[in-house]
């Protein structure tokens, strides 16, 4: 009911449209659109996900309300882009979770934080928990490795599958193409690293209202660039531990702390310079419906980040044991929460783009 | 709101285009402006929020315009399409002008989209806005406010009072309530009248009823109105209109781009009566689509069908209102109200008298009918491949063609030739001394753009000098 009405509205808005095409310098959602003359629901979905949401066709949409047309594309678009990672959640179950997904995901960080925090407590006797540990294994002495190794591996595997699972029934759903070859790959891949979409042809996008700027971008690119810092320092650390036989904590100046340093500075960064956008922001082009689960998120990925600063800060003290079971308790809710959490915009918005950029590839090449 | 013990410089009538243009270069001069706007701030900016592009004149490849676009072409194609109702001295001035005018535009926020494969192939004369024009439109006042210029939405001025050979006072409803306003100079960009239903209907009778206005509905041309009571020549044929054939489906006002069909040439266009009336094949839609609002306006009701079959359905630029289909000719007739076996016999005629040839949507093709009235020149082809498609065409009125008569400095004459010592004209209320009849496409935006740097830098040297 509420899928239909929203296709309807996607549907309605593309037609407008097309048949206007005043856009099309902004980004790839409007060059797919002339593609095409009718829009099945796949194609609508697939150009929701295409859409980074930069906002610039509303501001520039002689059919925005108060015109009756009431042409709103990226409220329309975040709209149904929900719905498409609903429909396409694997397992199903997990599709319920999207519903009032601000609470679930605060929920999940409060369980977290709270499961590893008690189960740490009743595990450690008090003089582990709030001791000093600096020898390497000091982390170890509090959480047993293996412990973490196997929670973190279940978790985060799961989470990895399930996107994967999900992502391809998205692609599936939103039309053929069969596999993507190299050099449209490469051209989607570029889209995702330097988010050129939401480039609003060269201005940058309406990150609070009409005027133009790349801010959104670059706190984008913090966050984003940060968790990957942040998980290369995971994954150094783990070649540190279990190739090199090097046992954390790691000096201040070794690779895993350093990557990790930086790319917890940039997520921090991000998530308040995201939050602080959407305070900020025109509401207009935005759905509010949402607005509750992109908080969730964001405040999810900077309470992570900050833990494992304020972790790195204080690894020396007796307060050790108390954050790493806090900042464990946030990597492990993050895992929880990934497949049916905004986050999922990420592995839709990089299908869409690889499903355009195989679109555009010229067919003697294909 | 309005403080009337604000001494102003310059006031500017009208926020589209042209107004904003002016407003922005007599502040930028170091006047003191007001600007007034009859919409809200959600609807601002006149037709200007409907427009694309501006025709732009250059003798070398450009970021955003191909090849080259002299001015003698520029000023030949204004001749052919206006047949030399034109003011060759503005004219020129807005040509030669339209050269340097991009740089300005950019350096106050306006951007342009790299030329593209588009959809009328204008890349060569006309430069297109990134966003269109709300987005020129949006980036003007943005660098309005930020210079300093006073914005008054909501606001609608009903008379410019003349005496003693000069603007005396601004008679205006500001955000409802009455208001007068005396500024040192004025510049009229109030644009056309074509949104005055009441207006039209004295030239057009009930059928103006009928018409949809493509554009801002703040077009009532109240300033023009007063002006023109008070003495002020006019230039124009007040009973002409750009008129086109647009999807009868269309809202009343507003309806821009998308209302536009660009099956007309490869249909057959009937009546009411279900009966054709005029050559759908003449020449390429471009060319043609102008003569058919006129056409459809002297029709009965001020409407007429275009009718294709499913041979035809993708020739065209997807347009906004899905088409009406049906199966057979007598059952689309019946859903479009139509007497089936009069549009049977009409198709039936048509297709009898089609001769074979060599179709191409792309190019005049000589596939013409033989032996019927009207004949089709081009693109005639059988209607026999259901399913059947039709869509309603009725009016859409672009702009009218009366305004003010105006001088280099774009400085508004009198009947009896004087010049109106603080008064200066841009943008639609003027543009019939250039464009007098017909249409070039971007060519309003190139004389609002151009004559309303020329009125902001006149009225803000009147008012400071």
């Amino acid at each position: 009911m509420h899928e239909a009405e929203t296709r309807a509205t996607a549907r309605r808005a593309m037609e407008i449209c097309n048949a206007c095409r005043y856009c099309e310098g902004y980004c790839a959602v409007f060059p797919a659109m002339e593609l095409r003359r009718t829009f099945t629901d796949g194609d609508l979905d697939y150009l929701a996900n295409l859409c980074h949401d930069c906002r610039g066709c509303y501001y520039s949409c002689q059919y925005a309300p108060p015109h009756e047309f009431g042409v709103n594309l990226p409220r329309t678009f975040a709209e149904l882009r929900q719905v498409t990672w609903v429909e396409h959640a694997w397992p199903r179950a997990g599709a319920r979770l999207f519903a009032r997904n601000g609470l679930v995901v605060a929920l999940a960080a409060a369980l977290g934080v709270a499961l590893v925090l008690l189960l740490t407590m009743a595990l450690q006797p008090a003089d582990v928990l709030f001791g000093v540990h600096r020898a390497p294994g000091a982390f170890y002495v509090v959480i047993p490795m293996a412990a973490m190794v196997a929670v973190a591996g279940v978790t985060f595997g799961f989470a990895l599958l399930a996107m994967l699972a999900t992502v391809v029934r998205f692609w599936r759903a939103t039309g053929s193409g069969g596999l993507p070859r190299g050099r449209p790959l490469l051209r989607a891949l570029g889209d995702v690293l330097t988010l050129r979409n939401l480039g609003g042809g060269g201005q940058g996008c309406n990150d609070v209202d009409e005027g133009f700027s790349q801010t959104r971008r670059w706190l984008h690119h913090c966050l984003f660039y940060g968790f990957g810092l942040c998980f290369a320092s995971t994954t150094v650390a783990a070649g540190y531990e279990h190739l090199l036989g090097l046992r954390a904590p790691y000096p201040f100046w070794s690779w895993p702390v350093v990557l990790g340093t930086l790319g917890g500075l940039g997520m921090v960064i991000g998530t308040i310079g995201l939050f602080a956008l959407k305070l900020a922001g025109d509401a207009a082009p935005r759905a509010p419906r949402l607005l509750g689960a992109d908080v969730a998120l964001l405040a999810l990925l900077g309470m992570t980040a900050a833990t494992g600063l304020v972790l790195l800060a204080l690894r020396a003290t007796g307060a050790m044991g108390v954050l790493l079971a806090v900042h464990l308790g946030f990597v492990l809710a993050l895992f929880l929460a990934m497949p049916y959490s905004r986050f999922m915009h990420g592995a839709f918005r990089a299908a869409a783009l690889l499903r355009n950029a195989m679109e555009h590839e010229p067919t003697d090449a294909r | 709101m309005l403080n009337s013990e604000t001494a102003y410089d310059v006031l500017v009538v009208g926020g589209g285009n042209a107004g904003l243009c002016a407003a922005i270069t007599a502040r930028e001069a170091g006047a003191r402006v007001l600007l007034v706007e009859h919409a809200p701030q959600s609807m601002r900016g006149g037709n200007s929020r409907h427009t694309r592009n501006l025709r732009a004149m250059h003798a070398t490849p450009t970021a955003v315009l191909t090849e080259a676009y002299a001015e003698q072409e520029y000023w030949d194609d204004l001749q052919r399409v206006t047949g030399g109702q034109t003011d060759e001295g503005l004219a020129r001035t807005a040509i030669q002008a339209s050269a340097q005018v991009a740089p300005w535009m950019e350096a106050r926020g306006v951007r342009f989209q790299p030329s593209l494969k588009g959809t009328l192939n204008l890349s060569r004369t006309n430069a297109f806005f990134l966003g269109g024009g709300k987005a020129l439109v949006n980036a003007y006042y943005r660098t309005a406010e930020r210079l300093g210029v006073q914005v008054l939405y909501d606001t609608q001025v009903t008379a410019l009072t003349l005496r003693n050979g000069a603007v005396h006072e601004a008679v205006m409803i500001s955000q409802g309530f009455p208001a007068v306003v005396r500024a040192r100079a004025v510049v009229a960009s109030a644009g056309g009248f074509q949104a005055n239903i009441g207006w039209l209907k004295q030239y057009w009778g009930e059928a103006a009823e009928n018409f949809r206005i493509r554009g801002t509905p703040y077009a009532q041309g109240g300033v023009l109105k007063s002006l023109l009571e008070q003495g002020v020549a006019s230039v124009g044929d007040p009973t002409q209109c750009h008129a086109v054939a647009i999807d009868a489906r269309a809202p009343k006002f507003d309806g821009g781009i998308v209302t536009r069909l660009d099956c007309v040439p490869f249909s057959i266009v009937v009546d009411r009566d279900g009966q054709r009336f005029y050559d759908e094949g003449e020449d390429a839609w471009p060319k043609r689509y102008a003569i058919w609002g006129r056409l459809v306006a002297q029709r009965p009701g001020q409407i007429a069908y275009s009718i294709i079959d499913a041979k035809s359905e993708r020739l065209f630029m997807p347009s906004v209102f899905p088409a009406i289909r049906a199966g057979s000719i007598g059952e689309l007739a019946t859903r479009l109200g139509l007497d089936a076996a009069v549009l049977e016999q009409t198709v039936r005629r048509f297709n009898a008298a089609v001769r074979p040839g060599h179709f191409d949507s792309q190019q005049l093709d000589g596939c013409a009918t033989e032996g019927l009235h009207p004949s089709k020149s081009h693109w005639a082809r059988a209607i026999d491949t259901p399913p059947f498609l039709a869509y309603p065409l009725c009016p859409g009125i672009t702009f009218t063609y009366l305004g003010v008569k105006v001088n280099a400095r774009a400085q508004v004459v009198l009947e009896d030739g004087r010049p109106v010592a603080n008064l200066f004209a841009s943008g639609e209320i003027m543009a019939g001394n250039i464009l007098g009849k017909g249409y070039l496409a971007g060519f309003g935006m190139t004389i609002g753009t151009v004559f309303g740097r020329i009125a902001g830098t006149e009225a803000a040297a009147h008012a400071r000098g």
